[in-house]
C-alpha cells in the first residue's frame, strides 16, 4: 500500500532534525488553517473568534484545574495514539479505537468488582492487564479476519465499534448495573463504583490528574523502543514500508499486520481501563469520550511517532478541554472542535504529498552528491 | 415469537425493509462509482449527515421538498469536491482522508443543528405515492408500490448504475482508471478527471441518501442521525462485489434484518434492544468474512495515481 504511512516508516534515522522540522511545520500549518476555518464559522455564528479562542486557551491552560484537565484528556489520546502508531506503521488502518476502549473499560470494571477483596497492589496491575487483554482481543478479531480471510480492517473495526457499544449498553443495564441504583429505583445505566484500592492515585490533590498519565508516557517510551529497537518492531515497520519486499525477505505479512492490530487494540484497551480506574471509577455511557477517533488525529499529528504523539496528545487534550470552556463562555457547541479535528486530519494527510516530494528531492540530492564524490 | 409470524407483521417487515433499503442503495451505489474508479471514500457517513441536515433545514424553512433535495445534492457535491481534492489532487491516504471527512461531517452537522435548530423538530417530507394499478394488487402492492419517490428512485438507480458502468464509454473509463490507471493514462484518459467525476457523483448520491433519511423516511434531524449507515453502505460495496445488483441484494438483506429488529422492539418481543441493534453489524462482519467477491475488487482501489510511478 502506497501511503505517507510507509514514507514515514522509511526514516531509519529517526532523529533527523530537518525531517522533524518539516514534519512539524506541515501539521502545524494544517492546524492553523483548520483554526482559521473555525474562526470563519464562528463569525458566521456571530461569535467573536478572538474572544472564543481566548476562552479556549484560557480554559485549557489558564488555571491549575485547566492544565490538569488537559493532561487528563491527553492521557487516553496518547494511549490510543500509541496503538495507532503501531497499526498505521504496519499499513493497518485501525478505526476501532472506540470499541477497543469500551472492551478495555468493560473488562476493567468487571475484574475489580469480581475480585474486590484483593489488595490494591495486585488488583490494580491485574486490572490494567485485563483491560489490555480485552482491547487486544477486540483488535485481534479484525486482525485475524484480515490475515485469514482478507476482510478489510477499516470496515470490520467500524463494525466492532458498534458491537462493543451495544454490548456495553446491554451490560450496564443488566448484570453490571449498579445495585444501589436498582434498590433506590433509579435504574441508572451505570455500573457499581469500583473498590477504592483499585483507583489510580491522584498526582495533584483537588484535581483529576491521576497516575495514568505517567503510565501513558512510560508506555510511549516502551512503544518507541519496541518499534525501533526490537526485531518484532522492525518487522512491523517493514511490513508497512513495503509489504512486497517484506514478504520476499521472509516476513509473514498477514501475521505481523494481525499482531499490529492486536497491539493497537491493547493500547486502546488500557486507555479504557485507565478512564475507568482514574477518572470515572465506574462504567457508564460515553466512557470513550470520542478518544478512539481523536486519538487517530493525535497520532497523525505526532508524525506516527510514539514520542511525537506525547506533545500532540497534550495539544488535542487542550483543544477538547478548551472546547468545553468555550461552550460555557460563548455558547458555541463543542461540536466546533470535532469539526476542526476533522479538518486537521484532512490537512495533515493532504500535506503528506509535500513531505513525500521533499524527502524524494533530498534523496536525489544526496545520491548526486555521493556520485560526484566517487 | 409467534406474533412475528402473523401475515400482517410479515407484510409490515417487508414494507419497512423496502423503505429502509433506500439510504443504503443510494450511498452504496454512489460508493461503487467512486471505488470503481479506484478511490475508497470512507467519508460517506459524514456526507450523509451534512446533506441530511441541509435538506432538513431547507424543508423546515421553505416547506419545499424539492429545494431540500437540491440542497442535499449541492452539499454532497461540495463534500465530493473536498474529498477528491484531498485524495486525487493531493494523493493522500484514502482511508484516513475519509475518516477526516467523516469527523468533519459529524462535527459540522451537529454544530449547525445545535446552533440553527436546537431541538428535534419534524417536517412534512416526501409522501408515499401509490402507483396506479400496481399499487392495488393485494399484499404485493402494499409492500412494493406504495412508497415515496425517493424510495422508487433508489431502486431505479440499480439498473441505471448497471447501464452506466457496463454499457457506456464513461463506465468503461471509470473501470479502466480503477483497474490500471497507468494504462488508461497512456491511452489518453484523464485519470484525475474521471476520479473527480466518480467521487463527486458518489458524494451526490450519498447526499441524496442523507436526504432520504431526513426528509423522507424519518422526517426529522438529530445528532448523528445516520448512526453509521454510511459505513455499512461502504461495506455493502464489498459485499455486492462492486456490482449494482449485488448491492441490491446486500441492501435488502440488511434492511430486512433492520426492519425485523425494529418490529421486534415495537412488538415488545423479549430480546434486549441492544442485541437487536447489534444484529446488522454482526451480519456485516459475517458477510465481509464469508463473501468471496474480492477477486472483483478494482486493482487500483485505495492507490493514489502519480504519473511516472510504477
Amino acid at each position: 500500500m502506497h501511503s505517507e504511512v510507509n514514507d514515514k516508516a522509511a526514516g531509519t534515522r529517526h532523529f533527523d532534525w530537518a525531517g522533524i522540522f518539516v514534519n512539524l511545520l506541515l501539521p502545524l500549518s494544517g492546524m492553523l488553517i483548520a483554526l482559521l476555518i473555525g474562526a470563519v464559522m464562528l463569525l458566521i455564528l456571530k461569535v467573536n473568534p478572538l474572544e472564543a479562542y481566548a476562552e479556549l486557551v484560557k480554559g485549557a491552560f489558564g488555571s491549575v484545574s485547566g492544565i490538569t484537565q488537559t493532561l487528563v484528556k491527553a492521557t487516553p489520546l496518547l494511549l490510543v495514539g500509541l496503538g495507532i502508531c503501531i497499526a498505521f506503521r504496519a499499513s493497518v488502518i485501525n478505526i476501532g479505537g472506540e470499541g477497543q476502549i469500551i472492551a478495555g473499560a468493560i473488562a476493567a470494571t468487571w475484574w475489580p468488582l469480581t475480585f474486590r477483596t484483593w489488595p490494591g497492589w495486585i488488583l490494580l496491575p491485574s486490572t490494567l492487564i485485563v483491560g489490555f487483554a480485552a482491547g487486544a482481543l477486540w483488535g485481534f478479531i479484525p486482525g485475524i479476519l484480515k490475515a485469514r480471510l482478507k476482510v478489510n480492517e477499516i470496515l470490520s473495526t467500524v463494525m466492532m465499534n458498534a458491537i462493543a457499544l451495544q454490548t456495553m449498553n446491554l451490560l450496564i443495564r443488566s448484570v453490571l448495573m449498579d445495585p444501589a441504583g436498582i434498590s433506590a429505583g433509579t435504574y441508572l445505566a451505570q455500573s457499581e463504583r469500583l473498590p477504592e484500592q483499585v483507583w489510580l492515585a491522584r498526582l495533584v490533590p483537588q484535581t483529576l490528574l491521576h497516575a495514568g498519565s505517567l503510565i501513558a508516557v512510560a508506555l510511549a517510551v516502551i512503544v518507541y523502543i519496541f518499534l525501533w529497537r526490537t526485531t518484532l518492531g522492525y518487522r512491523i515497520r517493514a511490513v508497512g514500508f513495503n509489504p512486497e519486499a517484506a514478504r520476499f525477505s521472509g516476513i509473514n505479512v498477514p501475521f505481523n499486520q494481525a499482531l499490529a492490530l492486536t497491539l493497537a487494540g491493547g493500547f486502546s484497551g488500557i486507555a479504557g481501563a485507565i478512564e475507568v480506574l482514574g477518572v470515572q471509577h465506574r462504567l457508564l455511557e460515553g466512557i470513550t469520550g470520542g478518544y478512539g477517533f481523536s486519538g487517530i488525529v493525535a497520532a497523525l499529528f505526532g508524525g506516527l511517532h510514539p514520542l511525537g504523539a506525547i506533545p500532540a496528545s497534550v495539544l488535542f487534550g487542550a483543544l477538547l478541554v478548551g472546547g468545553d470552556s468555550m461552550q460555557r463562555a460563548v455558547q458555541v457547541p463543542k461540536s466546533l472542535i470535532d469539526t476542526i479535528l476533522g479538518l486537521v486530519v484532512l490537512f495533515v494527510v493532504g500535506s503528506a504529498l509535500w513531505t513525500r516530494r521533499w524527502s524524494a528531492r533530498r534523496q536525489m540530492a544526496a545520491m548526486k552528491k555521493g556520485g560526484e564524490q566517487a | 415469537m409467534s406474533e412475528l409470524l402473523q401475515a400482517s407483521v410479515i407484510i409490515g417487515i417487508l414494507t419497512s425493509a423496502i423503505r429502509l433499503a433506500t439510504p443504503y442503495l443510494y450511498a452504496a451505489i454512489g460508493e461503487t462509482f467512486a471505488q470503481s474508479s479506484g478511490v475508497l471514500n470512507l467519508g460517506v457517513d459524514g456526507i450523509m449527515l451534512i446533506s441530511a441536515f441541509a435538506s432538513f433545514y431547507v424543508v423546515l424553512h421553505t416547506g419545499n421538498i424539492w429545494l431540500g433535495l437540491l440542497a442535499a445534492i449541492l452539499v454532497g457535491l461540495l463534500m465530493g469536491l473536498l474529498m477528491s481534492f484531498i485524495s486525487v489532487t493531493l494523493k493522500a491516504e484514502q482511508g484516513i482522508s475519509g475518516i477526516g471527512l467523516y469527523m468533519f461531517g459529524l462535527g459540522l452537522s451537529s454544530l449547525l443543528f445545535k446552533t440553527m435548530i436546537g431541538t428535534v423538530k419534524t417536517v412534512t417530507g416526501f409522501q408515499a405515492v401509490k402507483i396506479p394499478l400496481l399499487g392495488d394488487i393485494p399484499v404485493v402492492g402494499q409492500i412494493f408500490f406504495n412508497h415515496s419517490l425517493l424510495v422508487y428512485g433508489a431502486f431505479l438507480l440499480v439498473p441505471i448504475a448497471w447501464w452506466v458502468l457496463e454499457k457506456t464509454t464513461w463506465g468503461l473509463k471509470i473501470k479502466s482508471v480503477g483497474q490500471n490507471p497507468a494504462a488508461a493514462d497512456s491511452l489518453g484518459v484523464n485519470v484525475d478527471l474521471v476520479r473527480y467525476v466518480s467521487v463527486c457523483l458518489g458524494a451526490i448520491l450519498a447526499g441524496i441518501a442523507g436526504a432520504s433519511l431526513s426528509i423522507s423516511l424519518l422526517n426529522l434531524f438529530q445528532d448523528n442521525l445516520t448512526a453509521g449507515q454510511g459505513f455499512i453502505a461502504v461495506a455493502l460495496v464489498y459485499f455486492g462485489g462492486w456490482r449494482p445488483v449485488g448491492i441490491l441484494w446486500g441492501a435488502m438483506l440488511f434492511s430486512t434484518v433492520n426492519a425485523f429488529q425494529l418490529w421486534v422492539q415495537v412488538l415488545g418481543v423479549n430480546i434486549p434492544s441492544d442485541v437487536a441493534i447489534m444484529l446488522p453489524y454482526l451480519l456485516t462482519i459475517a458477510a465481509l468474512a464469508f463473501t468471496t467477491n474480492r477477486g472483483r475488487q478494482p486493482a487500483a482501489l485505495n492507490k493514489p495515481f502519480e504519473r511516472g510511478e510504477s
